[in-house]
């Protein structure tokens, strides 16, 4: 389908595209297996400026927004959804410094980050707030010109790996949601450390940890938006971050059924090339839809945020809620489509369905993006 | 320190067409690439700039549609594009090429460094290098592996041989042909694509070279091709069946003899 | 290419020793003497002389003479590359075809040898059926280097006019024979497969593949001299050897300006290889992306090792690690074309096929039976690698008894 997208758009998904050929596609299954975080990848993606399309050229991006996110994760997922989620995640972490931050922390930290010398992350869950986001028991607590953060934070992709982090904290935990605030950490903080690296299912490749914060000084500087902002820069950061996970989805569908297609071909049974049953063609024929489907749906979510757009959380909800089931269903079925062999760790397609199942959890369950978008339509409906 | 890079497009695969009517290849239908010793070439004068300035001048002779591949290696490094096109080059072969490029390279003017790769996956040839070097009358270093240094107007290098490599050291400027072991070519960046889009190519014609017409093209090729034809294709052969144990021992007998 | 002062002219004034970068000119006996070892023909002393009294002679397209009269051009030559003073077995294997040649022309076969102190190898050569050696002695061409060689060549080639010259394609060939046929204007086809005659026209006919193997050329040079062509290793059969077999060395000396060489070679290492170099040899197992590990390399070690061959890799294999680029084979490795190759868990992409596709026999083992390189193999074998490589290494032993 022609997505009419801009010269640059191209550059971006063709640049994308090649990293993700020659240099992921060689090293996928490799990473996934041994849990190698992929810093060479991300040295190539910065040096191919990718790390800064989604930043404003005067903090040294080229002055990209969400669209340009979502067609280059895509094209990264297609290879590897877990490589690509080091690229992607850095988005997430960033985008509370680009929505909210102050020209000096802006200053002080996009650059280095479009530059690909920095990976980010964000942190907001926690043990006891999964997703009841207000229940997060991490504090920050104002003593003079500091903060002083006490707390942990789980399930943290690029934790460790990542020198700046967006943390939300309460600073006032009798307020619940409202007392919430966020704050820009420095690897390397003083009381700031690192839990155990978590074994995955699948996107192995990226690093989630524990943030662990032991009477941890932050400069008040460092405060992100007003203290009580902490769960509106959450949710705008989500509103932001979610076409992304979608498109993360709609690689992981895509780089599977492209694997089957080929698979499928070679694959001779009963005498004859397995893409020549029409139970099977259905099957391809179904998934194929699906996926474009999915992939109309996260381009036209990014460029309502391109566009200004700040309604965005039931359509974002609905992105990431269609494509990341798309892409659970696809990949499933692919796995099938290989048969015996698709079951086997040999073969690179089961390592999609294992990747495939974060998107519909994380950055939000499918079933909060659900409630999200019917409390819009209980919503909508009574203001009519 | 200005670099000189000398790049070919040639066809991607390798399985290539030859028309029976006209005996020539058919090139329609089959993308081009940048030859793919020539990214070795290319992003080596791209590291010579980064760690002693000056400017890397990539140089095609080709059909107007080389163009593609200056783009290309713009966004992959080079500074300035240079493409020479002109009907009168049609035909050439390596010693009217190796004319040509050299009457170029004298044009565009004062170089530190020429890098080719060490040849062209379509002619296999590898004599281009040498020949350039020879018309230039500058010397040459080729299947260079590693640029050891470059000091006070000199150069070491490693040149691969059959055995091993030899240590060579030549005063600038001079020629240098490049293997795959020198370096791994980068990918191209998004601000090099836009600034390949952008760039002016400057095109060279016969007309703008100080050149002898009758060294030109077909008609300034020592080599005519008499006959193009495609060799009886491989057969497959025989599938040993059976257990491993059985195809092992019926693959010594058949090769056995050959070994000895 | 060369430098020289014309003593007539030059008062000693000394600007040009200033004016030298490189401090290779002297004044002794109030003359100006360049010292070629130091010397880069750079022309700066050029510029500073206000007598004219330094000359560069460069080499310019326009000086370069055609041949008018084919009929003064007679003879065969192989070039016989030598390696620490001994001929390299492509010289034997192109007096063979060389041989040939020249009967069917009627005219003599003739050796080129460039080296140090090498009278004896130079009676091997016509031993292998050459009619003349041209013996070029001297400590300054004991090591391959391109402009005294290329000099020495064109010298020779320009003197005795030969026919046809006949070069192997090795790094040093190629390296060499491109500078000679752009300095005597002659046609130069590289990498021959076949070579004939058109006895009607006293052509060379030149066969050549181009597109990794994919079409073949047949390519002449009716209107220069001599015809050149570059053969590669193995594809010729060598000459026999006939120590009865009489011929004339002819030894030529040049001043030493010809010697003269910009590039220095300052080092000359060898690579200690575990198996024989891969272009030389008669036997090549080969491994691929199947093989899984470096560890699991030690398996096509062991099989090459048993059949005294080379071990290969597919680019798969390199780009893991597995194995050196030195293995490499294929379009951005090597060329090979032994006697039987063995390819061990390669899947057989189009870019390795045209590295190794002229080989003679092709074994493939590969569980993957519809994996291409089946396509080209002589003799396939569908299986576990693992279990296939080991059992194979195994019977050879105890059939070749090694």
């Amino acid at each position: 389908m022609d997505y009419l997208l801009t010269e640059e758009q191209v550059m971006i998904r063709d640049i994308a595209r090649q990293i993700a050929q020659e240099k992921i596609k060689p090293v996928a299954a490799k990473y996934d297996a041994e849990g190698i975080f992929p810093w060479d990848i991300v040295k190539i993606m910065a040096a191919s400026d990718l790390c800064g399309i989604y930043i404003e050229e005067k903090y040294g991006g080229t002055g990209g927004g969400a669209m340009e996110l979502v067609l280059a994760t895509e094209e990264l997922s297609r290879a590897c959804g877990g490589i690509s989620l080091a690229f992607a995640a850095t988005a997430l972490g960033t985008f509370p410094i680009i929505l909210f931050g102050t020209e000096e922390q802006k200053k002080k930290y996009l650059p280095d980050i479009a530059k690909g010398k920095k990976l980010a992350a964000f942190g907001l869950t926690e043990a006891g707030a999964g997703s009841d986001a207000g229940a997060i028991a991490t504090t920050a607590e104002k003593k003079g010109d500091h903060y002083v953060l006490n707390g942990t934070k789980q399930w943290i992709t690029n934790g460790g790996e990542a020198e700046v982090y967006t943390v939300v904290a309460s600073t006032d935990r009798s307020k619940g949601a409202r007392g919430a605030a966020a704050f820009i950490v420095e690897k390397g903080m003083k009381g700031f450390e690192f839990g155990k690296k978590e074994d995955k299912m699948g996107i192995r490749a990226s690093a989630t940890r524990e943030l662990v914060f032991t009477d941890c000084k932050i400069p008040k500087e460092n405060l992100l938006a007003k203290e009580g902002m902490g769960f509106i820069v959450a949710m705008k950061t989500f509103d932001q971050s979610r076409p992304g996970v979608a498109a993360q989805a709609v690689g992981i569908a895509q780089g599977a059924l492209d694997l089957t297609v080929q698979y499928m071909k070679e694959r001779k049974q009963f005498g004859k090339s397995i893409t020549s049953f029409q139970g099977l063609q259905f099957m391809l024929a179904d998934m194929a839809t699906e996926i474009e489907a999915s992939r109309a749906l996260v381009y036209a979510c990014a460029r309502m945020l391109d566009s200004g757009n700040t309604k965005v959380s039931k359509d974002s909800a609905m992105a990431k809620l269609f494509a990341s089931d798309v892409a659970m269903k696809v990949t499933t079925d692919c796995v099938q489509l290989f048969g015996g062999y698709g079951y086997m760790r040999d073969y690179p397609i089961e390592k999609y369905m294992r990747d495939a199942k974060i998107t519909q959890i994380y950055e939000g369950t499918n079933q909060i993006q659900r409630s999200i978008i019917a409390n819009h339509l209980i919503k909508e409906s009574a203001a009519k | 320190m200005n670099v000189i890079v000398c790049i070919k497009q040639v066809p991607d695969t390798t399985n290539v067409r030859i028309d029976p009517e006209t005996n020539t290849l058919v090139r329609s239908g089959v993308q081009s690439i940048i030859n793919p010793f020539d990214m070795y070439a290319i992003e080596e004068a791209v590291r010579l700039k980064e760690k002693f300035g000056g400017l890397v001048t990539i140089v095609t002779m080709g059909p107007p549609q080389a163009e593609e591949a200056l783009r290309e290696a713009i966004s992959l490094g080079g500074d300035e594009a240079v493409l020479i096109s002109d009907r009168a080059f049609a035909g050439s072969d390596t010693w009217a090429t190796s004319y040509t490029l050299s009457k170029a390279i004298q044009k565009i003017g004062k170089f530190d460094i020429v890098i080719c790769g060490k040849q062209a996956i379509d002619g296999d040839t590898a004599q281009v290098g040498p020949g350039i070097a020879a018309f230039l009358d500058i010397p040459q270093i080729t299947f260079v592996k590693k640029i050891e240094d470059i000091k006070d107007s000199f150069m070491r290098a490693e040149r691969m041989t059959e055995e091993g490599y030899d240590i060579v050291e030549s005063p600038l400027p001079c020629l240098i042909t490049v293997v795959k072991e020198i370096n791994e070519p980068r990918l191209p960046s998004l601000k090099g694509k836009m600034r390949a889009k952008k760039i002016e190519i400057k095109k060279l014609e016969a007309k703008d070279l100080d050149t002898d017409p009758d060294l030109l093209g077909l008609k300034g090729s020592p080599t005519k091709v008499v006959k193009i034809f495609t060799p009886p294709p491989r057969k497959g052969g025989q599938i040993l069946e059976g257990e491993a144990k059985d195809v092992c021992a019926k693959l010594v007998e058949l090769l056995k003899s050959e070994v000895c | 290419m060369s430098i020289k002062v014309i003593n007539e002219k030059c008062v000693g004034c000394k600007l040009c020793v200033k004016s030298c970068p490189f401090g290779a000119i002297e004044i002794i006996n109030k003359k100006a003497v360049i010292d070629l070892d130091k010397c880069t023909l750079c022309g700066a002393c050029i510029e500073s002389c206000k007598f004219d009294a330094i000359v560069l002679t460069k080499l310019s397209p326009t000086d370069i003479q055609f041949p008018k009269k084919f009929d003064e051009y007679k003879d065969v030559w192989v070039f016989c590359e030598q390696k620490k003073g001994v001929v390299q077995s492509v010289a034997y294997e192109l007096l063979g075809k060389g041989r040939e040649l020249s009967d069917t022309l009627g005219n003599e076969l003739c050796g080129v040898l460039l080296g140090e102190n090498m009278k004896e190898e130079a009676h091997k050569i016509i031993h292998r059926g050459a009619d003349k050696v041209y013996l070029v002695d001297s400590p300054a061409l004991k090591h391959y280097q391109d402009e005294p060689y290329s000099k020495v060549l064109i010298q020779l080639i320009k003197e005795y006019k030969p026919e046809i010259v006949l070069c192997g394609a090795s790094s040093t060939g190629r390296s060499l024979i491109s500078r000679v046929a752009i300095g005597i204007h002659a046609g130069l086809t590289a990498d021959c497969t076949g070579l004939d005659i058109d006895k009607k026209e006293r052509l060379l006919l030149q066969t050549r593949p181009a597109f990794g193997g994919n079409i073949m050329a047949t390519i002449i040079c009716p209107n220069h001299r001599p015809q050149m062509s570059t053969v590669r290793h193995k594809v010729m059969k060598e000459a026999a050897e006939n120590k009865h077999h009489k011929g004339k060395i002819i030894e030529k000396s040049y001043d030493s300006n010809i010697y003269f060489s910009r590039t220095k070679l300052l080092d000359i290492v060898e690579e200690i290889e575990e198996t024989v170099n891969l272009t030389e040899a008669n036997v090549i197992v080969s491994g691929g992306r199947g093989m899984q590990s470096p560890e699991n390399f030690k398996l096509i070690e062991g099989l090459a090792k048993a059949l005294g061959g080379a071990v290969g890799a597919s680019r798969a294999a390199v780009d893991s690690g597995w194995k050196t680029y030195s293995h490499q084979v294929g379009q951005t490795g090597k060329t090979v074309c032994p006697k039987i190759y063995i390819a061990c868990g390669i899947s057989g992409q189009i870019q390795h096929l045209v590295g190794m596709q002229s080989s003679e026999i092709i074994v493939a083992i590969n569980k993957d039976p519809y994996a291409p390189i089946f396509s080209v193999a002589t003799y396939g074998i569908v299986g576990d690698v693992f279990e296939v490589v080991p059992e194979l290494t195994r019977q050879f032993k105890e059939a070749l008894k090694r």
